[in-house]
């Protein structure tokens, strides 16, 4: 069973605008130490996936730095690894709108695959999850696509993430985006399996079929016509749809059941770009409790319940609490942050005061200095 | 293809009988150093870092960790289409085969690889340093000083001068006199074990230490004092800096000490001479609510809810509640369990410590570290004191 990846690296840039002004959903900085598609092409090749797709749009330089020629993942191959797939633009199209459009502009990548299946995922979800299983499924069931599905609880705001229900052969019979739902629903987990020649047919009959939107088109009208089901996934799964959001799940990497579920499951590694800096170093002033933090750290002040990316300088009498503080930031000496997120290199000089709440972190953006 | 300027030759054979348990499966270049390195990241990243991308790494003793953890040479970028590095164990030939007699016959048993890569210079080196320098400074004042040999020197104290090869030079730093391990040292300028030879006369040096039966077959018994007799153009080079030869427990034990404090002798955060090394996937390190870290370095995947105390700890290290780990040295992949005491420890790769077990001693000093070798399971409330070995 051979499986292609491809992955969507800008579809939900515009739900955090302050991360994604420079970079790709897909390179947001995540626990410390990882980028969001970390997560994703980690579970791609775990799962034996050794083709991988990553379709870009803008801001894409960052995450092509950070991705290189894939050899951190092990996708340097000589057949398949890791394919950048940019915007393919000539004068009568122009840069993609939606999802069913950026998939228009990989079918000559998909029509020079011969994997049967293609696993497509988007880069807001962090989870350590093994699509071997979905794939079976999807196999058995003899599916034209396989929805990935988790289980949320909903307190009836507007939803980012369509609502799916299915039947007791897991066929799904409705996916909706409509209205404000409350109480526990499955969500689209934004991962999903697909044949690849059925995918092809979609491109090629769009125009007569009217399809325009995946979701709207393919999912949600197409799930009375075409053969799709659900996956239900329980193992731990974090989306990341607003800021808030990005600040409540990495601060659930506090928790050790949480980090053993993510980083140490079966043994399956999340891999990611190495920067060869040197270990953390707790100086003999350090005070710290409750906290991640990564290489190349040098602390001297007090830091609890925060997440530390690789390089932070953290100076005497400087107190850090509840904060999330991007690579290569530094904090002066006698400085407070209280639900700060500081983006990378950003320079918080002595004495400063900066104050966010849990719902509504203040947010530094990159190489800002205050 | 285009001649190589350099190649540098590591010799990483021995077997470090000096670190006892820690190198019972491990050849001694490949023993764990400074949280998240082992000793030979250091001069594979010296190479690196001066422009050097051939190195020969001959290899002898206890060879598979070290051949696993070089690899490709990827980490070091010594992943090379021509040149890169290359391991070397001793082989067998048509002429029959034997084992490395010394550190000069290794080298005499792979002359063809340096007549492959046909460079003008050779860098001898030794994978059981800790330092960081630039040899390509070395090589420019050894083709200034059109040396036939330049030995990187660095002063030592009189106490420490008897444990060297140690020479004296003129004013011109040629070399006047050299002799190794002198019970009776005439200056402190101690051989580094860092050479650099014209390949021609190395060569030549080489093919004749081989035919000489009363030869130890040995670069500072041997090939130093009989270029030096020949009147060969032989020059030092002075080296300032953090220079340590890892030997022994007390010293692999103080140089990882030397990581620590305000302001550590050996810094591992310079951004122009990177040490690298072969990293772990592992998540970033987690300091819990009952944990305390003070005057330590941590690298990646640890999870502390116990007290670190001027203690360098490597990667995945767990230290449970009430647990107390000070002056000691724990390598990858350590458990220790709740209310343990370690003081003066150093444990190697994977060693796990049951609930209530006390290691070394508070008391205890650098002469007298417990050492617990590689994958040791230390039962609940055991006992090890200090200098104590468990193999």
């Amino acid at each position: 069973m051979k499986t292609l990846g491809v992955i969507f690296s800008n579809i939900h840039d515009k739900e955090i605008t302050e991360l994604t002004s420079r970079r790709t959903l897909a390179s947001i900085p995540f626990g410390g130490r990882y980028r969001l598609i970390d997560f994703v092409l980690s579970n791609m090749v775990n799962s034996g996936i050794g083709k991988v797709g990553v379709i870009t749009k803008m801001n894409y330089q960052s995450l092509m730095d950070h991705v290189g020629n894939g050899k951190h993942w092990d996708l340097s191959r000589k057949n398949g690894g890791l394919m950048i797939l940019p915007p393919y633009n000539n004068s009568d199209n122009a840069l993609y709108k939606s999802r069913f459009d950026a998939i228009r502009g990989i079918r000559h990548f998909l029509e020079r695959s011969d994997e049967e299946y293609v696993v497509m995922s988007d880069c807001d979800a962090v989870c350590n999850f093994n699509f071997a299983d979905a794939v079976q499924q999807h196999i058995d069931k003899h599916a034209d696509i396989t929805v990935v599905v988790h289980k949320r609880k909903l307190d009836g705001e507007k939803l980012a993430r369509s609502v799916v229900e299915y039947d007791v052969d897991k066929r799904v019979t409705k996916v909706s985006a409509q209205g404000k739902p409350s109480g526990e629903k499955y969500v689209l987990a934004n991962i999903l399996v697909i044949t690849r020649r059925f995918l092809l047919s979609l491109i090629d009959n769009a125009d007569d079929l009217g399809y325009s939107s995946f979701s709207r088109d393919v999912l949600a009208r197409g799930c009375k016509e075409y053969r799709v089901f659900a996956y239900p996934y329980n193992g731990y799964f974090a989306s990341i749809d607003s800021l808030a959001s990005y600040y409540t799940c990495s601060m659930e990497l506090l928790d050790r059941n949480k980090r053993i579920e993510l980083f140490h499951k079966d043994g399956a590694d999340i891999y990611t770009k190495v920067r060869d800096s040197a270990p953390a170093r707790f100086a003999p002033t350090a005070k710290v409790r409750n906290s991640l933090i990564a290489d190349g750290c040098d602390i001297e002040g007090e830091v609890s319940n925060s997440i530390l990316f690789r390089g932070v300088k953290v100076a005497k009498g400087a107190v850090i609490t509840d904060s999330i503080i991007f690579q290569d930031s530094e904090v002066g000496d006698g400085t407070r942050l209280h639900c700060v997120i500081a983006d990378k290199q950003t320079r918080i000089l002595a004495g400063r005061m900066l104050s966010g709440h849990e719902t509504h972190p203040y947010f530094i953006a990159k190489n800002t200095v205050i | 293809m285009k001649k190589k300027k350099c190649v540098a030759m590591l010799l990483a054979g021995g077997e470090g009988k000096r670190l006892f348990a820690l190198t019972g499966t491990a050849a001694k270049p490949a023993v764990s150093f400074g949280a998240k390195y082992r000793i030979i990241d250091f001069t594979l990243s010296n190479c690196t870092n001066s422009g050097i991308d051939t190195v020969g790494v001959l290899t002898q003793y206890q060879p598979l960790l070290l051949n696993e953890y070089i690899g490709n040479g990827e980490p070091w970028d010594l992943d090379r289409s021509y040149g890169g590095v290359h391991t070397l164990p001793p082989y067998q030939a048509k002429t029959g085969g034997e084992w490395y007699k010394g550190t000069a016959n290794a080298i005499y048993q792979n002359i063809h690889f340096l007549e492959e890569y046909d460079s003008e210079h050779v860098l001898i080196l030794s994978g059981d340093h800790i330092y960081k320098m630039d040899y390509s400074a070395m090589l420019a004042e050894h083709i200034e000083n059109d040396a036939d040999c330049t030995i990187s020197v660095i002063d030592v104290s009189d106490e420490e001068a008897k444990r060297f090869g140690i020479m004296d030079f003129d004013g011109d730093k040629r070399i006047t006199s050299f002799e190794e391990k002198p019970a009776q040292p005439k200056s402190n300028h101690a051989s580094m074990g860092v050479y650099i030879f014209k390949k021609a006369v190395l060569v030549d040096a080489l093919i004749a230490d081989e035919k000489d039966p009363k030869s130890h077959k040995d670069f500072g018994k041997n090939i130093i004092p009989k270029l030096l007799g020949e009147g060969k153009r032989m020059f030092a080079y002075s080296f300032k800096g953090y220079w340590k030869d890892v030997g022994t427990v007390t010293s692999l034990w103080e140089a990882n000490m030397d990581l620590l404090g305000e302001r550590p002798a050996l810094s591992l955060s310079d951004p122009n001479h990177k040490i690298y090394s072969r990293n772990e996937p592992l998540p970033p390190t987690f300091v819990g609510n009952t944990a305390e870290v003070e005057n330590s370095i941590l690298t990646t995947g640890c999870e502390v809810y116990g007290k670190v105390v001027n203690s360098v700890i490597g990667a995945g290290v767990v230290i449970e509640e009430g647990a107390l780990v000070q002056n000691s040295v724990l390598m990858s992949g350590v458990h220790v369990g709740k209310n343990v005491r370690i003081d003066y420890g150093m444990l190697d790769e994977d060693v796990t410590v049951g609930a209530g077990a006390v290691i070394g001693d508070e008391k205890s000093d650098k002469e007298h570290i417990a050492l617990v070798g590689r994958g040791n399971k230390i039962p609940a409330k055991a006992k090890i004191e200090s200098g104590k070995i468990v193999d």
